[in-house]
């Protein structure tokens, strides 16, 4: 397999317009020739379906919900980063790229992210254009605030609903098209396999979710916006349908999966009550602006009220450790600081997995009406969740799973390795390297999916004559093939456990070892128990209805079979990267607790390629060249 | 503090559009009641599924109240009783040992039951396609702050916008209308600049859709905004009104060349 990125050459501020100067176009009349089916409706998708639309390619859109409106963007709260300089602070376009690669511990490709920085501009162009109603001043202009820890004001909001409102600008624009007749809308639809022809992908094999029929979609190229794998971990801050199935699909079908093992683990939010458990909920960042966060200095108090405990019996750990940034040092390094105390046998709540966040000094120092400007939301947020008020008794936090950095690996034009298969948003691996700055996600999802697929996606076409295929390929009926043959093991085995019994022990797997510390041991024994818990998926599993009928306990067993093996890649990757960068934090590595990072064994892309059930994956490696940046080592003491 | 309840959940079994569907009673021992109200669900689905029998369909995604999947009729009320809150946010401590719930779908002719508690919405999406978007194809835009916007109809927009497509109005409505819904979209994209061109074909395409898909009109109940999970003003409804009753007198349909 050979990893052609593709970066154009030149300058690294003139390779976007450069390249785009020399990619071929389709010329509009030929444009409405060419199908494209876009899979998934979130930021990437809806933008990308959109946007390609508008441009004169019949689009096919897919998504497994009700609605394109309700992909997992929609649940967003932060903000989007763009390099507007608007409050004339010293933001630039080169700032962003630099905050970004840094933030990434520099592990993303340069060139892609100083793309990314130069696009965000016209995010914010064109969200308003839409009619996004982003935060603003008296005089009638945008907002702005600082956000994961930047040293300027460069993310734009709309209250604690960015991402709603993002997604439904990107989705009322998906929608003029449907009703224009330019997109076909496959909602309540799951991808289940890609089809590949002559090694190039031309289309996608679907379950209606309704009916149960399996359905096979021609098309010139296809793209994947569909979203991270996080829910490996079972307990996750994603919806409860985001899934794998998609990119692991195409990862069987020859797609190379770059940096499984990148994911992100964010501090703030509500610990878990116990097995019922569903997901998580994240409580914004923000909160760490005002929050204190602590736990007893004694095992013995930890069963205590908070306010039973006196002052020089709490260990404020953060601003211990990190004097200079305190409780707002960066995400990695709160989870785990967190999960540190707490495996110490000082965690507070049901388990001991928890930490105060405490705005006791907060509403000393400001009152509660200013801290209730501030947070009431937040805080009403989480008195609904827990039952707790946050103005009386600390929030309990604890770190949860929350972005996967890692994905299919894509070149510069968001291509896979497989020709016509392109990439978008948190489904690609991206280009936030080994952990993602805050706002950053949204900016990348609207990137990928209305600045950048619309341009490269005619680069590809321009070299591709349309052919209006058929499903009466072989390759075709092949895959629609496999897809029955697959639903009609998951229904046949008839055990005793059902689909979420499993999700939840290899949940428990992943975070117990690949979570926020990883060693060689916990790794290696990880690579144990995952294929034994697949061997007896297979075996035991007990999924309740048919097939072809509208059936959830179907759809989530397909899902957690994908899960189990794309949790195996994940622990294989995360135990052949030795070294410790961005969210990969491996024990063996660090220096005084903090990462150490091996930039002359590891400053490169690992992408995975499938070799074939029951073989070992090959780890190939893109290396990464800094030419702009100079390799710092980050510190927060 | 943490209890544990026994319940009688009374549920609307339904396999397909064409089944009549009916009452189905389950029970449901020994939630915690620190279970939010679909984990309670997703408990007695484990029970159902280890039977070989389908578990009880209904949507859900985010389980954080922003996505608007979730819905169901719980007690009779959308949501349920708890105010501003989606299912998914309701929790089981709101509940009592021994109590008999009862859950059904939304109920309106324009959201026919696909099965069980889950229902197709997707006539909203045909609504919203008609017309309640601002037609500004990628790269058209100019410089975001080349058009300033009084902060308070920016944050009047954000209101209307808050709005997440769950249908509750819909299914608290006697009517089964879909005004409130409508006139979110109608007052947010009304209330910007940039939505003014198409202020007018707006308001009449939408509700022309809206009356297409069968949904019922206004008599003013206000049960709408009360079962609104976010909270949406009937004002919104307002201001459809006004909008629609002008586009009405000032409408004037395209003519095939020239114009005067």
């Amino acid at each position: 397999m050979e990893l052609k990125s593709n970066i154009p050459d030149g300058p690294l501020e003139q390779k976007w317009d450069k390249h785009r100067f020399d990619m071929k176009l389709v010329n509009p009349a030929n444009k409405r020739k060419y199908k494209v089916i876009v899979v998934g409706s979130g930021l990437a998708g809806a933008a990308a379906a959109a946007s390609m639309a508008e441009l004169g390619y019949e689009v096919e859109c897919f998504c497994y919900q009700d609605s394109p409106r309700r992909a997992h963007s929609i649940a967003a709260q932060g903000g989007i980063n763009a390099a507007k300089n608007y409050r004339n602070d010293g933001d630039s376009i080169r700032r962003l790229f630099y905050d970004t690669i840094k933030g990434g511990d520099f592990r993303a490709r340069e060139a892609n992210v100083y793309r990314l920085a130069q696009v965000s501009v016209n995010i914010i162009d064109q969200c308003v254009a839409q009619g996004v109603p982003f935060a603003r001043e008296y005089g009638g202009l945008l907002d702005n605030r600082s956000f994961g820890g930047a040293q300027v004001s460069r993310t734009f909001y709309a209250k604690g609903q960015t991402g709603q409102q993002l997604l439904i600008g990107a989705y009322q624009a998906l929608e003029r098209q449907i009703g224009l007749g330019k997109v076909k809308m496959h909602t309540r639809h799951e991808m289940q396999e890609l089809i590949v022809v002559d090694g190039k992908a031309r289309g996608i094999v679907t379950r209606d979710m309704v009916t149960g029929e399996i359905e096979s979609h021609m098309a010139d190229a296809v793209c994947l916006g569909t979203g991270g794998y996080g829910n490996a971990f079972y307990l996750a801050t994603y919806a409860k349908g985001c899934n794998g199935t998609a990119i692991w699909r195409a990862y069987k079908k020859g797609a190379a999966f770059g940096n499984p093992c990148y994911t992100q683990i964010h501090p703030t939010c509500i610990p878990v009550t116990g097995d019922h458990q569903s997901k998580l909920t994240l409580m914004s960042e923000s909160l760490r602006n005002d929050g204190r966060v602590w736990v007893p200095k004694k095992a013995e108090d930890c069963g205590k009220k908070p306010s039973e405990i006196k002052e020089e019996d709490r260990d404020y750990y953060l601003e211990r450790k990190y004097p200079s940034f305190g409780n707002l040092a960066p995400r990695d390094i709160s989870s785990r600081a967190a999960k540190q105390v707490c495996d110490a046998g000082l965690g507070v709540g049901p388990g001991g997995r928890g930490v105060y966040l405490d705005f006791q000094d907060a509403i000393n120092r400001l009152g509660a009406s200013t801290v209730a400007a501030k947070y009431g939301n937040l805080f009403e947020m989480y008195e609904r969740i827990t039952d707790d008020n946050p103005y009386k008794t600390p929030m309990r936090i604890y770190p949860a799973v929350h972005y996967t950095m890692g994905g299919l690996w894509v070149d510069y034009n968001l291509m896979s390795t497989i020709p016509g298969l392109f990439v978008l948003g948190e489904a690609n691996f991206s280009d936030h390297g080994a952990n993602r700055l805050g706002a950053s996600a949204l900016m990348q999802g609207l990137a990928d999916g209305y600045f950048v697929i619309p341009y490269t996606i005619g680069n590809y076409l321009a070299g591709h004559k349309p052919d209006k295929m058929n499903a009466d390929q072989p390759e075709a009926k092949a895959a629609a093939a496999a897809v029955q043959d697959r639903i009609g093991k998951l229904l046949a085995v008839n055990g005793k456990s059902t689909p979420t019994d499993f999700h939840r022990e290899l949940g428990k797997v992943m975070w117990e070892h690949c979570g926020m510390a990883r060693n060689e041991k916990g790794l290696e024994k990880a690579l144990e128990l995952i294929p034994e818990i697949k061997e007896r998926f297979w075996k035991d599993v007990k999924v309740g209805g048919s097939g072809d009928e509208l059936n959830q306990s179907l759809e989530l067993a397909g899902r957690v079979a994908d899960f189990i093996e794309l949790g195996e890649l994940m622990c294989m990757d995360a135990l052949q990267r030795r070294e410790s960068c961005g969210g990969h934090f491996r024990e063996e590595w660090q220096e005084d607790g903090e990462a150490k990072r091996d930039d002359e064994n590891f400053a490169h892309v690992a992408a995975w390629e499938y070799k074939g059930e029951g073989q070992k994956p090959v780890r190939h490696t893109e290396q990464l060249s800094f030419e702009n940046v100079h390799l710092a080592t980050r510190s927060y003491k | 503090m943490e209890k544990h309840l026994n319940l009688t959940l009374q549920v609307w079994r339904q396999k397909n559009a064409q089944d009549p569907g009916g009452f189905k009673n389950y029970e449901a021992k020994g939630i915690s009641t620190e279970m939010s109200f679909l984990e309670m669900l997703d408990v007695v689905n484990e029970g159902i599924i280890k039977k070989g029998e389908a578990p009880i369909t209904f949507d859900h995604d985010c389980r954080e109240g922003i996505c608007g999947a979730c819905g169901m009729v719980i007690n009779g009320r959308p949501h349920g009783l708890r105010e501003r809150t989606t299912a998914c946010q309701l929790h089981m401590r709101s509940f009592n040992d021994g109590d008999v719930i009862t859950l059904e779908p939304w109920r309106a002719s324009a959201f026919p039951v696909l099965r069980d508690l889950l229902v197709d919405r997707s006539s909203f999406d045909r609504i919203i396609a008609a017309g309640g978007f601002i037609s500004a194809p990628t790269g058209s835009a100019q410089d975001a702050n080349c058009l300033p916007i009084p902060k308070d109809n920016a944050d009047r927009a954000m209101d209307a916008a808050a709005c997440i497509g769950c249908g509750a109005c819909v299914a608290a409505c006697p009517n089964a209308s879909a005004m409130l819904f409508v006139g979110a979209k109608v007052s947010h994209l009304g209330l910007l600049p940039q939505g003014q061109p198409e202020r007018t074909s707006r308001a009449l395409d939408m509700v022309a859709q809206m009356d297409a898909e069968g949904f019922g009109t206004c008599t003013n109940h206000g049960e709408c905004e009360a079962s609104c999970p976010k909270g949406i003003s009937l004002d919104n409804i307002a201001m459809l009104n006004r909008d629609y009753l002008k586009a009405s007198l000032t409408y004037r349909p395209e003519v095939e060349s020239g114009g005067f």
